[in-house]
């Protein structure tokens, strides 16, 4: 889940890491009265899940309460990318002295959080990491140990700071890290981080939590839909509240499969046969009926859908749960459209019963129960 | 980690949940030596015939354990993981789904100091064919053999040791190793292990996209650490770019990751790589 600028900057902000003062408007009004209130420049910055603010025209300056109302005015309303600009963040203007990149991710196959810093950064990261990959300094972290002082100031150290600039540069990493750890981060990042006057200020921020940890930050599961709207299509968004993984693709065969790498293969197996598949829907492990009738029910009324297919092997998903959710999604409906089925595994044979009594055929082989499938649905060599 | 056999003593953590339940039944069922089961709060029940505890301490008071396997829902797998570990049951399977990724590394990284082998998260288990099953597999697509299976994808997995056993082949130990972006193990690890495996004569690697595991397991072959052939499978090639398709591990990241980079790292190195699921079975049929 990725937070809004304006909300990582709250959870900056809980954990100590400097950033520079800002809030939230609704109107022109309020973007001059608290430009007026804090009497310097602003930035006025739209706030939404899109990327490419920057280059869409979303972060204007205002240098004075009555330039950030105008600014405020013609943002206000608009949409970039889709997405309406209801909220503005009005932040101080800062003296940027120098800006730096830090960041803490996850590498996953060394299977560590690494903490990752350049003293050049900016908009032209990705850039430094393409092309001078040594003027990125990563920091591998032994999750027993976890990143302590003496670790952040040596990061410090190679970026080239010293002094009391070591030691605010380090503070700012080890917080950065707490906060990783503490908000279940996949991505935190500062770019750029500002080196100012008297220390750093936190300019921009970005923090992605995994998914698999909302269930420890309950503030945000709320906010979980509202934050993929700008990614997904509107069918996704549908999908994703009735907790199915889907992908919206643009071919005309329906997929249902469970595990990732199933129904990979799946779409994959379809592709080669010359189909197109309509989406990607994983059940994941153990889908009860009540699931699978949602899956097959969503695909079905997806008018693109020309066929149907579902690939299943059962380990802890039962092939019994698969065809009655299949039958009941049908009869709901009460839509004709062709269905290939191919399952096997936990309780095959209670299952090829229960689609049998519906006149539903299965299929042994992914192969041939593909190859039907785009035969049915018109297309294939 | 030795790989398990039928006399491999196992636990299981979360005995007394549906999955639990349900897959103690059918493991039973096909050999594996099941002593107990822990469920925090239902000490002194039993599932099945077997007792069940409220802690591993208690159970292993009670009965010899050597490995365990966890049911229990995500937000417990770490807590029943790292009493596994500390108890240095091995290997320690982990069938959970949606476990945090925070929570993986810690466990993995204390399997590590322990030297216990973590299988999963998010993962179907491993097998031994004919001898005992940890994990949900459905068992009537293995027969004896030859053959090693590794997979990072769990349906992928059983797709193919079906294929492989309806070619007139059979398999020797299976492992799913789960499709999560932390997971205790490595191909690397399982290549060394049936490198030195007597029963396994030839392997099935299935890959998908996302992490650089397939091109790491290229450069191990290419090094001589693994001299017994390979057929492979990745899947993801009609995958979008950036579009996270299942589970978190199956992410393009830049061009490494992709199907095409590791189909060509493996190509490289010898692996016969298929275009479809079943051309593993046929290469290895060809092969042997």
């Amino acid at each position: 889940m990725k937070l809004l600028e304006y909300e990582a900057k709250e959870y900056f902000s809980k954990y100590g890491i400097p950033i520079p003062e800002g809030r939230m408007v609704d109107s022109p009004v309020g973007a001059r009265k608290y430009t007026e209130s804090l009497g310097r420049p602003v930035v006025v910055k739209v706030q939404l899940h899109v990327g490419g603010r920057g280059k869409a025209g979303g972060v204007k300056f205002a240098d004075t309460p009555a330039d950030a109302a105008m600014v405020a005015g013609q943002l206000l309303g608009t949409a970039i990318k889709g997405l309406k600009v209801e909220r503005l963040y009005v932040e101080e203007r800062i003296d940027i002295l120098n800006e730096v990149y830090l960041g803490v991710t996850i590498d996953r196959d060394r299977r560590q959080y690494v903490v990752l810093a350049s003293s050049e950064g900016g908009m032209n990261i990705e850039e430094v990491a393409a092309k001078t990959p040594d003027k990125i300094v990563r920091f591998f972290v032994d999750p027993l140990i976890g990143f302590k002082s003496y670790h952040a100031n040596y990061v410090a150290s190679r970026l080239g700071y010293s002094d009391r600039l070591l030691r605010s540069f380090a503070v700012v990493a080890m917080r950065l890290y707490e906060l990783a750890v503490g908000m279940d981060a996949e991505l935190t990042e500062i770019n750029p981080l500002a080196e100012v006057k008297d220390g750093f200020l936190a300019v921009d921020a970005r923090l992605n939590v995994d998914n698999n940890a909302l269930f420890r930050h309950n503030e945000l599961e709320e906010r979980f839909l509202d934050s993929v709207k700008g990614e997904l299509t509107e069918r996704e968004v549908e999908a994703r509240s009735l907790g199915l993984t889907y992908v919206e693709l643009d071919g005309d065969i329906g997929i249902v499969g469970n595990g990732a790498g199933l129904t990979m293969a799946t779409l994959d197996t379809v592709m080669l046969h010359g189909g197109k598949a309509a989406n990607f829907l994983d059940l994941g492990g153990g889908a009860t009926t009540e699931r699978i009738d949602k899956a097959v029910r969503f695909i079905l009324s997806d008018d693109r859908t020309k066929v149907l297919f579902v690939n299943v092997l059962g380990g802890i998903t039962r092939c019994d749960y698969i065809a009655e959710g299949v039958v009941q999604a049908r009869e709901e409906l009460g839509i004709k459209k062709p269905i290939v089925v191919r399952m096997m595994g936990t309780n095959e044979a209670e299952g090829r019963a229960i689609l049998k009594k519906d006149s539903i055929g299965v299929f042994d082989s992914m192969e041939k129960a593909a190859e039907m499938a785009v035969k049915l649905a018109g297309g294939g060599a | 980690m030795r790989f398990i056999d039928k006399d491999t003593r196992v636990l299981v953590q979360g005995i007394t949940g549906e999955q639990g339940a349900f897959h103690t039944q059918l493991m039973k069922d096909y050999g594996t030596r099941i002593v107990a089961g822990v469920t925090p709060g239902r000490g002194g029940q039993k599932v099945d015939e077997f007792p069940v505890y409220n802690s591993i301490r208690e159970a292993l008071e009670n009965h010899h354990v050597d490995a365990s396997i966890i049911f229990v829902p995500a937000p417990f797998a770490l807590d029943a993981a790292l009493e596994a570990i500390e108890a240095e049951l091995d290997p320690v399977v982990i069938i959970t789904e949606g476990v945090p990724v925070r929570d993986s590394i810690e466990l993995v990284a204390r399997a590590q100091q322990k030297e216990v082998t973590i299988i999963g998260p998010n993962c179907p288990g491993l097998i031994n064919v004919g001898e005992s099953k940890m994990g949900i597999m459905p068992s009537q697509v293995f027969k004896k053999g030859n053959i090693g299976v590794i997979s990072r994808s769990g349906t992928l997995f059983y797709e193919i040791a079906e294929q492989i056993t309806n070619v007139g082949l059979g398999e020797s130990t299976c492992i799913g190793m789960g499709g999560d972006p932390v997971i205790g193990l490595d191909y690397v690890d399982v290549l060394g292990w049936f490198e030195d495996d007597p029963k396994t004569e030839a392997i099935a690697l299935i890959g998908e996209i996302g992490g650089d595991a397939e091109e790491r397991a290229a450069q191990f072959i290419e090094k001589g650490g693994f001299t017994k052939p390979v057929a492979a499978y990745i899947a993801g090639r009609a995958a979008v770019p950036g579009k996270i398709m299942g589970h978190a591990g199956a992410i393009i990241q830049d061009s490494l990751g992709t199907a095409e980079s590791k189909m060509n790292a493996l190509r490289k190195v010898g692996v016969s790589v298929g275009e479809l699921p079943s051309e593993v079975a046929k290469s290895l049929k060809a092969i042997l």
